[in-house]
Formats: C-alpha cells, sequence, structure tokens
C-alpha cells in the first residue's frame, strides 16, 4: 500500500481527529490564560490567604504530572459525584495544570515591570485597581509572551495525552488506525507531521504576530 | 462498590507502589542521562561550519521539540519493529526520552555558552590560547554554573513526563496504578497515591533546583545574599 492510498483512505480519519485537536487547544488556552492571569495576580497578593491559597495550587499542579491529572479527573472525579466527559475532564485538567505554569508567568511579567510606573501612577493617584488595568497589564504583555508562546506551544504537545482518557483527536486517531492497518510508519508519521505543521506554520506564526502587536502597543517597534 | 477512601487497600497496594516508584526513578535517571549526551551532539551539530548541516540538524531539532512525546514514543515503539529492530520497551521509552530532552538540553548548553561574555574569548585569543583550552579552562567553567538551573528543572521535567512510559507498557510507578486499579476496580487510591508519590519527590526536587539557582546567582554576582 502506497502512502498515498494510505491517505486516500485514513486521511479523513486523521483531518477529522485534528479538529478536535484544534478544539482541545483552544478551549485550554483560553481556560489556562484565564488562570494564570487569576492565580497570577492573587500570588503578589499581600494578604496572606490569597497568596497562600495561589501559591499551593501553583505547586500542587506543577508538582504532579500533567498524566495523573487528567486520569485523576477522569477516572476519580466520579468517586465524588463529579462525573465530567472525557473532553471536558481533558479541558480542564490541561487548562489547571497550563494555568500553574502561566501563573508564574505572570507574576514574573508583573515584578519586570519597573518600578517607576507604580510610583507614577500612584502618584497621580490612580485607585489599586486602575493602577493594575490601566498602567500595569499592558505593559506585562510584551514581557509575558515569549514564554507564553513557548508553553502554548507545548500546550499543544500536551494535547495529545486526552487521547489517553478517549477524546477521540489526532493522537486517538493514528492509534486506532494503527491497531487496525498495522501500517504504524505511515499512520504515526502524519500524525506527528500534522502536529508538526500546526505548530511550526499556524500556533507559532500567530504567537509571533500577538507579540508585535503587544510590543506594538507599548509602543516598542522592535523584535 | 464501596465509595470513599478505604485505607486497608491503601496499605494493601503500598508495597507495590513503592517498588513501582523505583522503576519510575530508574526510568526518569537513564532518560536524563541519555538526554545529557544526545543534547551534547545536537549542540557539537549546531556549532559546526558547515551552513546545511546546521540548517538541517536545527530543522530536526525543532521538528523534535514541536511534535508530542507521546506519539514519538508510539512511533518508535511501533514502527521500528517494521525495519526488524525489536526493542523491548524500556529501551524504546528510554531512546524517546532522551532524544526528545536532549533537543531541550542542547538548548539549555547553547544559552549558556552564549551567556559567556564574547570579551572571554577575545582574551584568550590575545594570549594565543588553543580553542580547546580555552573551552577546557575558561569557557566551560564560566558556562556550567549558567546551565545548571536549566538542567535541573528538565531533571524535575523527565520525571514528571515518565508517566508516558506506561502507555507502551514500562512497568513505573503509573502503569502499576492503573494495573492495581484495574484488577481491583478501585481507581481512586491508586491515582491518588500516585500524585502524592510525585509531589513528594518533585517538590523537594524543584525547591533544591531553585536553591542552587540561587546559589549560582550568588556565586556569579548576580544577586547579593
Amino acid at each position: 500500500m502506497t502512502y498515498f492510498e494510505f491517505l486516500n483512505e485514513h486521511g479523513i480519519t486523521l483531518l477529522l481527529g485534528t479538529v478536535t485537536t484544534v478544539k482541545v487547544l483552544v478551549c485550554s488556552m483560553i481556560l489556562y490564560v484565564i488562570i494564570s492571569m487569576i492565580f497570577g495576580l492573587m500570588r503578589l497578593s499581600k494578604n496572606p490567604v490569597i497568596q497562600g491559597t495561589a501559591t499551593v495550587y501553583i505547586e500542587f499542579f506543577r508538582g504532579t504530572s500533567l498524566l495523573v491529572q487528567l486520569f485523576w479527573a477522569y477516572y476519580v472525579l466520579p468517586f465524588f459525584g463529579i462525573s465530567l466527559e472525557a473532553f471536558t475532564a481533558g479541558v480542564v485538567a490541561l487548562g489547571l495544570n497550563f494555568g500553574a505554569y502561566g501563573a508564574e508567568i505572570v507574576r514574573a511579567g508583573i515584578l519586570a515591570v519597573p518600578k517607576g510606573q507604580w510610583e507614577a501612577a500612584h502618584s497621580l493617584n490612580f485607585t489599586p485597581a486602575k493602577r493594575i488595568k490601566r498602567i500595569i497589564i499592558p505593559q506585562i504583555f510584551p514581557i509575558i509572551l515569549p514564554p507564553a508562546a513557548n508553553l502554548t506551544v507545548e500546550l499543544l504537545k500536551a494535547t495529545a495525552l486526552v487521547a489517553l482518557v478517549t477524546v477521540v483527536d489526532l493522537t486517538f486517531e493514528a492509534k486506532q488506525i494503527n491497531s487496525i492497518t498495522w501500517l504504524s510508519a505511515q499512520c504515526f508519521g502524519t500524525a506527528l507531521l500534522i502536529y508538526y505543521i500546526m505548530a511550526r506554520f499556524a500556533l507559532v506564526p500567530f504567537l509571533r504576530w500577538l507579540e508585535v502587536l503587544a510590543a506594538r502597543k507599548v509602543g516598542k517597534e522592535k523584535i | 462498590m464501596e465509595m470513599g477512601w478505604r485505607w486497608d487497600f491503601t496499605y494493601e497496594i503500598l508495597p507495590q507502589m513503592a517498588i513501582a516508584t523505583l522503576n519510575t526513578i530508574l526510568a526518569a535517571g537513564v532518560g536524563y542521562a541519555i538526554a545529557l549526551i544526545v543534547g551534547l551532539f545536537f549542540l557539537l551539530a549546531q556549532r559546526t561550519p558547515s551552513k546545511i548541516f546546521n540548517w538541517v540538524n536545527r530543522e530536526i531539532v525543532e521538528f523534535i521539540r514541536s511534535t508530542p512525546l507521546l506519539i514519538q514514543l508510539f512511533f518508535v515503539y511501533f514502527v521500528l519493529p517494521q525495519f526488524g529492530i525489536t526493542l523491548s520497551a524500556w529501551v524504546c521509552g528510554m531512546i524517546t526520552i532522551g532524544l526528545h530532552f536532549g533537543t531541550y538540553m542542547s538548548e539549555v548548553y547553547r544559552g549558556a555558552l552564549e551567556g559567556v561574555s564574547k570579551t572571554q574569548w577575545e582574551a584568550c585569543r590575545a594570549l594565543n590560547f588553543s580553542t580547546i583550552y580555552t573551552y577546557r579552562r575558561i569557557v566551560l567553567p564560566q558556562a556550567f554554573p549558567i546551565a545548571i538551573p536549566g538542567m535541573g528543572n528538565y531533571l524535575v521535567g523527565i520525571f514528571k513526563d515518565t508517566p508516558l512510559l506506561s502507555t507502551i507498557g514500562v512497568a513505573e510507578l503509573f502503569h502499576a496504578a492503573t494495573a492495581v486499579g484495574g484488577y481491583n476496580y478501585r481507581y481512586l487510591e491508586p491515582y491518588t497515591l500516585v500524585g502524592i508519590i510525585f509531589l513528594t519527590l518533585s517538590i523537594p526536587a524543584a525547591m533544591w533546583v531553585r536553591k542552587l539557582e540561587r546559589d549560582v546567582n550568588i556565586s556569579q554576582g548576580k544577586i547579593k545574599k
């Protein structure tokens, strides 16, 4: 069987799997950005309870393996009466895990804003909320976007794991086709290629574009 | 089926999990050792003068870095036998982890080498030191401390990625938990135990890496004690 015959027969299935992978990626991306913003700010709070909660959350999710968290969300949560669909469990586990990493990036980004900016906002009598919203947050994007881009590529790679909790994504389809046809080189090779194309020619250019946009917004033309 | 946490079951499976933990640590250690060496090879390939060779090397690194470890594992495990190379799951797992993290490691090395100031090279040239002598006595001693935090982070990273090995049947911690859970049809205790074991091992390791990073920064004079 030539490679073209293989693509002819199984290409559609792999593409359908790719669509699911993109769905998982987009949903967990939105979730992880929101979570990392919230917990990154909480981490910098002066209130020990809020700061402690954020620290425990971050250490917990960074300290355990994503696969363990996924299986826990899918197989163990039903013991506590919470039954999540495979897709939801996957997205939630991915979002929570990457949110913990993202929170650290956000924290570092906020700390990297020059102190003079805080002092200037303070001396202009801005309220704390306005200070964060109008002065600090717009400035952190050029700082946090490069590490966040790396993290997002990691997220794309990590979405492959949701196949193990029965989400029918690209990895799942590749495994399925492999177990039917035993054309391992073709199906896993194609899957690897699709992931590579998604990362290299779609996700990374998109994130670079965001970086340029953010840099332009605060008046830095370079990059 | 009884709901809620069962301590007797926990104690029953604990010895099995402890043995499997040793396997996990072994897998992480061996994988890390391979990654350290593979990273060196990728680094050397990056620093050759040939432009084409550099480009090919960079594309390979990019490809490995932007595809999921899970599928790479499947690829190595299922495809190699078709070419007549039959390796055990352990060997496949170690090769894949070594290759995957070797690409990351090469970036750490590269960053460290570039972290050494260019004037150091110029000074060595002015003193007529040979390239090898310059590397051995001047550049590497300064680059190594810069690489330590990154290297430590990937040790923890590899450790947390070892559960993926269970998908091709390496008998590590997660594999044991799934087996025990399937046998008794109780997943609550095994998976929770796995989480706790990972936490108790990786949090001290991460703290140690952070302390190392601070020590390095202090010794380099970047931050004060």
